[in-house]
């Protein structure tokens, strides 16, 4: 029991890092709005399958990273990915029961809370961005959701 | 529907209680970002995490560089050749008008007033690559490989061979952020090259246009002239082109015209750009400083 538990600890800081390298991986520039928040989306998972393990910590000290790695304040996105992770707990309950479209739909809910911070502490200080394609974010991390889902469980499955 | 795993049950009953725990996060967040705007003590602290970012940067920067040597390595002969022929024909032409430059500029210095110093030169200059890692899409930032280490300092002019590129935002131990002349938060201080007409050119988050704001409809400014840098504020060395101007519409009924200018220096990505330091010229009367953003 014990080593299998440090190993998804492990798996879970891994996800959640390689989700924060792949943040300032170069793309596009048609396509870097469009960029999921591959993080949060693994913070989000884990906390729905492994509550005990995802806890609040290492979700502020990943939206840290994200601030000093691409971020206008620090502190900005650590708040975010706070909010986001104690919303998540909260409802872990009832969000595993959700067939997965309706799931995706929460998570949709909240990626939207976590640009919605993100959009509100920019114009608070002085770096508002207004344009609508700030937000196209929320739509491909909720397409992404599924896939996320179906990757993480075969993952798991097989460490099991 | 989510994998359940066999720890799947939340955490009740161990440890703090998690409206605590996030309350304790958030506002250790707030704190940081109110520091962090107000205060510069976060200066330091910055650096700290940013030499922990470093490695990652590195690490992503990494595969792009080695094919860029990769494919460099491994190129055509004949290409190579007559890129050699080319380079050396350009530099034959550029070495020519340089010797014009010299005469011009020693003429200008004679015929102005004594006090004036026409500095425009660059005192010096450092070659920085801009690392293939992305920021915030929005913004129009890059980050180039050298930082404090080398020497770079906040509000240093960056230019690349066709004009003004940015300044130097934040300076970190070995790289440094540069906020490009296109960032809706920058603004620059320009003179058209042709009637001599002083005013700002301002970011418009747009990659390829800058707008000019301040420019009245009886100004003496249309599409084609070419904006230099008036080096007012001591931030970007004086006499250095900076944009080319697109649009001029003048509306009788409104206070300013609406000119839109395209920047000359090349701002995609894959360039190397040059950190410059210059001495100021004095300024004969006191000069309002440019805005410089955070």
């Amino acid at each position: 029991m014990r080593p299998s538990n440090f190993a998804r600890r492990l798996l879970y800081w891994l996800s959640v890092a390689l989700g924060l390298v792949l943040a300032i991986v170069p793309l596009p520039e048609w396509l870097s709005p469009v960029r999921p928040d591959l993080a949060l989306l693994a913070v989000i998972y884990w906390i729905l399958t492994s509550p005990r393990i995802a806890g609040l910590g290492y979700a502020w000290l990943a939206g840290l990273f994200l601030d000093v790695l691409r971020g206008m304040t620090l502190g900005q996105h650590a708040l975010a990915f706070v909010l986001v992770a104690f919303l998540t707990h909260r409802t872990q309950l009832r969000m595993r029961m959700f067939p997965i479209l309706h799931q995706a739909g929460a998570v949709m809910l909240l990626l939207a809370v976590y640009h919605f911070v993100i959009f509100w502490t920019d114009g608070l200080t002085g770096h508002g961005y207004t344009g609508w394609n700030r937000w196209l974010p929320v739509l491909s991390g909720t397409l992404l959701w599924p896939l996320i889902v179906a990757a993480g469980d075969t993952l798991t499955r097989r460490s099991r | 529907m989510v994998e359940l795993s066999h720890d799947s049950r939340p955490i009740i009953g161990r440890g703090p209680p998690l409206g605590a725990t996030f309350l304790a996060l958030a506002v250790a967040a707030i704190a940081l970002m109110v520091a962090d705007k107000r205060y510069n003590q976060l200066e330091q602290v910055r650096e700290w995490l940013s030499a922990a970012a470093y490695p990652v940067q590195v690490a992503v920067d990494l595969p792009f560089r080695a094919w860029d040597w990769v494919t460099g390595s491994f190129a055509d002969r004949n290409r190579l050749r007559q890129e050699n022929l080319e380079l050396t024909a350009r530099l034959r032409l550029a070495n020519l008008q340089l010797q014009r430059f010299a005469a011009l500029e020693d003429e200008n210095r004679r015929l102005r007033d004594m006090r004036e110093n026409s500095a425009g030169v660059a005192d010096r200059v450092l070659v920085a690559s801009i690392m293939n890692v992305d920021l915030d899409p929005f913004r129009h930032r890059v980050l180039v490989d050298k930082g404090a280490r080398d020497g770079v300092f906040k509000g240093q002019a960056v230019l690349d061979a066709e004009g003004i590129f940015g300044q130097v935002a934040q300076v970190h131990v070995e790289t440094a952020e540069v906020i490009l002349i296109t960032d809706a938060e920058h603004a620059i201080p320009v003179q058209s090259n042709r009637s001599g007409l002083r005013t700002i050119a301002v970011g418009t988050g747009d990659s390829s246009r800058l707008s000019l704001p301040f420019v009245t409809g009886e100004s003496d400014l249309k599409a084609g002239d070419l904006l230099i840098s008036t080096g007012i504020g001591g931030v970007f060395p004086r006499g250095y082109p900076v944009a080319e101007v697109t649009r001029v519409d003048r509306n009788p009924a409104a206070t300013f015209a609406l000119v839109d200018a395209r920047p000359t220096a090349r701002l995609d990505r894959n360039r190397e750009v040059l950190l410059v330091w210059f001495t100021p010229p004095a300024a004969a009367d006191a000069a309002p400083e440019p805005e410089a953003p955070q």
